[in-house]
């Protein structure tokens, strides 16, 4: 498929085995381990069994029909699934081999630590410049030359600086829903966090506003661990390393994005990937 | 086609029609009002005490009361009843016992306002023994009203959009960091009409206030808190029916009841705009 070939994917990286597990990890280091991971929503089971490895530095695509279970699976790696009320899991998830369902563990710098940008845009009633420094304050950041910038650093990560550093005062409702969105974006890096998470980022953005996201996650990579749930298989296949699969709720397949585009193992992937159904 | 025409034409008619009737009944009490009561008001009837027996002179002991006994009333009400809202919308856990209190919060809305009156009496005059003051009568408005702001206040944190709960929450803040740098900004102008509103109508009260504080007549001022004190719906009630010489005194009944309705209305404005003015500041 040469879907893949816009930034290129690092095909030296060897296949995973069938358990989920990386059959050789010497590339970089595993940054999210998962085991046996069960999810419940009251009595409805939402992630079956999960076990997967996600390594420093790269993009993970989560892909799989609607209510799979990709986004409550990414909720699961910065605990935001415990706004719910009736939620359970069982298994484990490790970050940096610590376990975040860890009773010790502070949930809100586990938040700090993985960042997370939502399906839809949701800037805050406050300036843009407010918007960026917002995480930064929350953990008693009040240097404003500091946070003067940690603003501009984060924007222009985000790719966003050129487009408002004239009107970083105004109403962050005052950009379009792509600027919105990298906004989002921005605030999340402005934390400095090492993992992030992306539910669906331009599932609501026009094809130009999409590019721009999907380059800016490419460039992230290099300081980032990127998991991705996406609905646009083309999507996934341009900017993923890895790719898992859901359905109902379990891990169909999980491999490099290549060989998941190109020769996956399961009938079902293929099937999916065809575009048989989903 | 021309029945499906002739059924909308009917039903807008019909709607029309309830507005209509609304508007007019609304109308006709406003122009009464106005007309009878218009003439009474000058600056004397403003500022001046009541004289001899209450036939002639002014409303200003009852306006001034007014004016306190719902000072007392905000300063309880508010704060009480926004923290409420808080706690109950944000953190107590959605069960049984929580819906359980908040039905029980909607139906004492519903209580009828001589029932908080002769609590008041029970709860302030004599348990606490605050005797008949404007405290006592503030305090028994305040409890009446507090059902008001707690459900007001519940229903502004509703509109609170999740995504700026949980915006806050994925960049490491804490929850009552959310609540307060995010949720109540975006919250108070509604929490603060709906309080307003209620103010509004605890100020118009009378059967709360007639065993707790109000008096019959008065021509001075309060001194202290702990002092009764005339309050325009019960002097209004008063001129209208307890008068010895009830047609003289009309005139003076309507006025109260001009100024009554002004003073509302200016209340009611004044949540409009604090509402609009607070939510342009948000929305910079």
């Amino acid at each position: 498929m040469s879907v893949l070939t816009k930034h290129g994917i690092k095909m030296e990286q060897k296949p995973l085995n069938h358990t989920g597990k990386m059959a050789d990890n010497k590339n970089s280091n595993i940054k999210i381990f998962i085991k046996n991971f069960n999810f419940y929503y009251g009595a409805s089971q939402a992630l079956k069994n999960i076990s997967l490895d996600i390594r420093e530095n790269t993009v993970v695509g989560i892909i799989g029909p609607s209510g799979c279970g990709k986004s409550t699976f990414l909720r699961c790696f910065n605990r935001m699934n415990d706004t719910i009320v009736g939620v359970r899991y069982q298994g484990d998830i490790l970050i940096d081999g610590n376990n975040i369902f860890d009773k010790e563990l502070d949930i809100v710098d586990l938040r700090r630590n993985v960042g997370m940008v939502f399906q839809k845009s949701n800037p805050f009633p406050k300036s843009i410049f407010e918007n960026v420094a917002y995480g930064l304050r929350v953990n008693g950041i009040k240097d404003k030359e500091y946070l003067t910038h940690k603003v501009e650093k984060s924007l222009k990560d985000a790719a966003l600086w050129d487009e408002v550093k004239d009107r970083l005062a105004n109403s962050a409702f005052d950009l379009s829903g792509g600027q919105q969105q990298r906004l989002c974006i921005a605030r999340a890096l402005a934390v400095e966090p090492e993992i992030l998470l992306l539910d669906e980022p331009a599932s609501a953005l026009d094809p130009i506003a999409t590019a721009k996201v999907e380059e800016l996650i490419h460039e992230l990579k290099k300081k980032y661990t990127i998991v991705i749930v996406t609905h646009n298989m083309q999507q996934a296949a341009r900017i993923s390393d890895y790719t898992a699969f859901f359905m109902m709720g379990e891990l169909i397949e999980y491999d490099i994005t290549s060989k998941i585009f190109t020769k996956p193992s399961k009938k079902t992937t293929e099937d999916y990937i065809t575009g048989r159904f989903g | 086609m021309k029945n499906r025409k002739a059924e909308q034409f009917l039903g807008f008619l019909i709607l029309r029609a309830c507005v209509f009737f609304v508007i007019a009944a609304l109308l006709i009490i406003l122009i009464d009002i106005f007309t009878k009561g218009a003439g009474s008001i000058n600056w004397e009837f403003l500022s001046a005490m009541p004289k001899k027996g209450m036939t002639e002179g002014g409303i200003f002991p009852a306006i001034v009361g007014t004016f306190l006994v719902t000072l007392i009333t905000a300063i309880l009400s508010i704060p009480l009843g926004m923290g409420c809202a808080i706690y109950l919308h944000e953190y107590a856990k959605k069960g049984k016992i929580t819906r359980l209190i908040r039905m029980s919060i909607r139906n004492l809305s519903g209580v009828p306002s001589i029932v908080y009156g002769l609590f008041g009496v029970v709860l302030f005059v004599q348990l606490l023994k605050l005797n008949t003051s404007i405290l006592s009568a503030g305090l028994t408005l305040g409890l009446m009203t507090l059902p008001w702001t707690i459900t007001a206040s519940e229903e502004a944190l509703k509109n609170v959009p999740k995504a700026y709960r949980d915006g806050a929450l994925a960049l490491g803040a804490t929850k009552w960091q959310s609540i307060r740098t995010n949720v109540l900004p975006y919250s108070i102008p509604g929490m603060l009409t709906g309080t307003i509103l209620g103010l509004s109508r605890a100020a118009g009260e009378t059967a709360p206030i007639l065993f707790t504080g109000a008096a019959f007549y008065l021509p001075f001022l309060p001194r202290s808190l702990s002092d009764q004190f005339m309050a325009l719906p019960y002097h209004l009630y008063v001129m209208a029916t307890q008068h010895h010489a009830i047609e003289k005194v009309r005139p003076i009944a309507y006025g109260t009841a001009l100024v009554l309705i002004v003073l509302i209305f200016c209340m009611n404005l004044f949540a409009i705009i604090t509402r609009y003015k607070l939510r342009k500041v948000r929305l910079k």
